[in-house]
């Protein structure tokens, strides 16, 4: 299984900090620091805390569609146990530069291009063991699909930064590979495009991914031979040859994404704008653009009934800019009911102010 | 009742009444009766007083009011739960949703519905069926349970295997905390800035907030649906021929199991054609395109009959899908009609451990003197072993609630939980004290201290106290010593 437990080191890390009034930023492969790299430029920066360390296959059964492992265990290797057994990460989270890490993803909350058909990672997320910033080992959630036993704690780790706690195994929900998978393409602008993602939502072909992009639509079909030949009939368009094109998207390969000056936005699938130079994911819901005029862009997805971001060295640093004052409030006592000294990630803010403005202001 | 408390009562009546209409306070200990309990009706309290909101507004002026003379709240929706999540306070005001009722709007082009928590389950996908779409969880109770207290349980149903849970198809709430703030938690997008208290909301039991209207997805309605019934000699091969199908990478939309006793009495109650000679059943409903399903259906028959299944039959007509699944339906009352009264468990345990639990689960009920049913939903590994016991006979209670009680540390040994969808409530409040230890208890209680910190909202449910835990602990003497020997004991 390889790797080693190092929860008890990690644990005991925390508990150091906070018994000096120290703080840590918790740091995994690094594949995804580029979106909080805004805060390496201040000083003084809290020392980093790796996971990586701590990693390796803590349980995996096929035939309960679980995988436990440890925070620090590369996607690389959770990945490749799972094909093994034919089976994958329903939420195919990204692997930037081919890296990444499984409390990462989690942490992170990034999902890739199948969300609203296989699901989101909070939604395969099962179970968590974290240390809280009281440096307490606590476990929730289990490795079943159905449990309500207490708060969903678990889920709420996901996208909190680490500054809920820092995870040190996760149990996720996996899925069987597709029999097969066909890519079909349509030569259509943005709002034509737009319109047959709604239509096809409403009808139940096996669609598990669509992307347009520069005036060709993509749809990713999945499932049994026969059903891919029968929905391909329906649906008509081209036979996409490049079988790849769906892992450049999810790592973000593709060239659209080098350029600077990147926003994310999630909107209801139908919402009319952003379009111009969009490229579109989730049937319309995920939008990826460079808006022209930066200012005025939150305004443009609040007034379509969503929400966005630069997708930058800021992006998982100043989350609580984007989240209305109540809930900020409700964010602010919920980190301090995990992480009451700010120990954890005290440079982020995900749904209230940073730890450290909290200390400059005390 | 006290004067003291008369008085306070009277005046916290005549608040309501100048903030809701007539109809919405009730007052009279005979109609307050009609809350007393929810669906578990063997634990009931008289609640002080019931607020029937017929707006947002309305609800907001009931809080500020309970924040005013500290009353605790309860909050209930259609009564159907089974673990006395809604269980009123003798000292509390129960404020029931069931008046907020209306469905605000059907957006078929974003695949969403905007409902108030008091719209019914199966009322949404009737709503949303003229554009062939469904909300997807189907809890039994769906003809009258209601979206709020779906959100409350993070509600499962029989087809949670391939669609998920309430967590898996609400896209949005608005939260009213204790405190009067009105969170708007998601919306018609599939992720939200910040924190994910939308999840965290998702089976919270009413602990953190009143929500008052809930935004879910709709989706296509699957075009072909096909059920299968397979009959097995042994429960044991019924059991790995459920892990067996998973690992064929067969995700049915529903997976049934019952044994010999929930069999026999479906079959003598509604005449569903089960085998009755046959020691434990699968029920499998395949759905989805006609090929993807056809293809499904020639796999999990080629795996059923390699784990030893004697018939494998496949409903041909609606009619006798429907009947099938009948027997299946009726389990719970079929089972009513054998035993005067019955216990109904809801652990989850990983798949793998199904045939061993089961067996063991047998073994304990030999112990106890009592016997058992099985009908569960065995895809997702969530059991529902249903004690079989006669309330009348001394003693045949406290047995079957002692054999529940280890049932569901049997599940929790094994890697499960002690609730699959079902909720803690008040009912399971002492099986919570065997699945989380000390601290984590503890970080529940902040975090509820979070949405809540005057701890009035749907206070003693979920989550136990930690003296009640070291009482619990308490009765099961390990070795001869106490645990926690330093708390003090009454």
């Amino acid at each position: 299984m390889g790797g080693g437990d190092r929860g008890e080191e990690l644990c005991e890390a925390l508990r150091d900090c906070r018994g000096r009034g120290a703080s840590v930023r918790i740091v995994g492969s690094g594949s995804k620091s580029f979106l909080t790299a805004a805060a390496a430029s201040r000083t003084p920066d809290p020392p980093a805390l790796s996971t990586t360390d701590h990693s390796g296959v803590l349980d995996y059964r096929p035939e309960e569609l679980v995988i436990t492992a440890r925070a620090g265990t590369p996607l690389r290797e959770v990945e490749r146990q799972l094909a093994e057994a034919d089976q994958q990460l329903p939420f195919e989270p990204p692997r930037f530069h081919g890296g990444g890490t499984l409390g990462g993803a989690v942490a992170c909350g990034l999902s890739g291009p199948g969300r609203p058909w296989r699901g989101s990672v909070r939604d395969a997320v099962l179970g968590v063991e974290l240390c809280n910033g009281l440096g307490e080992r606590l476990r929730f959630g289990g490795q079943v699909m159905k449990n309500v036993a207490g708060y969903d704690v678990s889920r709420l780790q996901v996208g909190a930064f680490g500054t809920l706690g820092l995870l040190l195994a996760i149990s996720v929900k996996v899925l069987p590979r597709p029999a097969a998978q066909e890519t079909r393409t349509f030569e259509v602008d943005a709002g034509a495009a737009l319109e047959l993602c709604r239509r096809w939502a409403a009808r139940p072909y096996p669609i598990t991914a669509t992307c347009f992009l520069g005036g060709l639509l993509r749809v990713r079909l999945a499932g049994a031979e026969p059903a891919l030949r029968a929905a391909a009939t329906a649906l008509g368009g081209d036979r996409e040859r490049n079988d790849g094109f769906w892992d450049e998207l999810r790592d973000q390969r593709l060239s659209f994404f080098a350029e600077p000056g990147l926003w994310r936005g999630s909107l209801p699938p139908a919402a009319a704008a952003p379009l111009d130079g969009c490229l579109v994911t989730w049937g319309g819901g995920e939008r990826w653009w460079r808006p022209p005029d930066p200012a005025a862009a939150a305004a443009l997805l609040a007034a379509h009934g969503g929400h966005g971001r630069p997708f930058d060295d800021s992006f998982g640093l100043r989350v609580g800019r984007y989240v209305p004052a109540v809930e900020r409030h409700y964010g602010d006592r919920l980190r301090r009911a995990f992480d009451p000294d700010g120990v954890l990630n005290p440079d982020l803010s995900v749904g209230q102010p940073t730890a450290r403005a909290r200390r400059d202001a005390d | 009742m006290t004067s003291e408390s008369e008085a306070r009562r009277a005046r916290v009546e005549s608040l309501l009444r100048d903030a809701l209409p007539a109809a919405s306070v009730i007052v009279d200990a005979r109609a307050r009766k009609a809350f007393e309990s929810d669906g578990l009706t063997a634990i009931r309290e008289l609640p002080w007083i019931v607020a029937l909101p017929e707006t947002e507004a309305q609800v907001l002026e009931v809080l500020r009011i309970c924040r005013e003379f500290e009353v605790p709240v309860v909050p209930r929706g259609a009564g159907t739960g089974l673990s006395g999540g809604a269980r009123p306070l003798a000292h509390g005001l129960l404020l029931g949703l069931s008046k907020l009722s209306a469905i605000l709007e059907v957006d078929v082009a974003n695949g969403v519905a905007r409902v108030q928590p008091g719209v019914r389950n199966l009322a949404i996908s009737e709503a949303a069926a003229d554009h062939g779409l469904y909300y997807a969880p189907d809890p039994s109770s769906q003809i009258a349970c209601s979206i709020g207290g779906n959100v409350a349980e993070n509600s499962g149903g029989v087809h949670c295997l391939k669609y998920g849970l309430t967590v898996h198809n609400v896209l949005g709430v608005r939260l009213i905390t204790f405190e009067g703030d009105v969170l708007n938690l998601g919306g018609k997008t599939f992720d939200s800035p910040g924190y994910d208290l939308l999840a965290l909301t998702m089976g919270s039991e009413g602990m953190l907030g009143v929500v008052t209207e809930v935004t879910v997805r709709l989706l296509p309605a699957p075009p072909e649906k096909r059920v299968l019934l397979a009959a097995f000699p042994e429960v044991a091969a019924a059991a790995d021929a459920v892990g067996a199908i998973i690992a064929a990478g067969l995700i049915p939309a529903g997976l049934e199991m019952m044994d010999a006793p929930a069999i026999r009495a479906a079959e003598d109650f509604v005449h569903a054609g089960y085998p009755t000679d046959a020691e434990a059943i699968l029920l499998c409903e395949l759905d989805g395109v006609a090929e993807e399903v056809e293809a499904d259906l020639a796999r999990v028959r080629r795996v059923l009959q390699a784990h030893g299944a004697g018939e494998v039959r496949v409903a041909v007509s609606a009619a006798d899908q429907a009947r099938l699944w009948l027997g299946r339906k009726s389990a719970f009352p079929a089972v009513g009609r054998i035993s005067p009264d019955y216990y109904c468990m809801d652990g989850t345990i990983p798949r793998a451990h199904l045939a061993d639990v089961l067996a063991r689960i047998g073994r304990l009920a030999e112990d106890h003197g009592l016997a058992v049913a099985n009908v569960f939903h065995a895809g997702d590994g969530n059991l529902h072993p249903l004690i079989l016991y006669d309330a009348n006979v001394p003693g045949e209670l406290e047995r079957a609630e002692s054999l529940g009680a280890r049932i569901l540390e049997l599940c929790v040994a094994v890697g499960g939980t002690v609730t699959g969808e079902h909720g803690v409530g008040i009912e399971k409040l002492d099986q919570m004290c065997a699945q989380f230890d000390d601290a984590a208890l503890a970080q529940m209680h902040r975090l509820k201290a979070a949405f809540d910190p005057a701890g009035l909202m749907n206070p003693g449910k979920a989550v136990p106290t930690l003296s009640r835990c070291a009482e619990v602990g308490g009765m099961h003497v390990h070795g001869g010593r106490l645990p926690f020997p330093n708390l003090p004991r009454f």
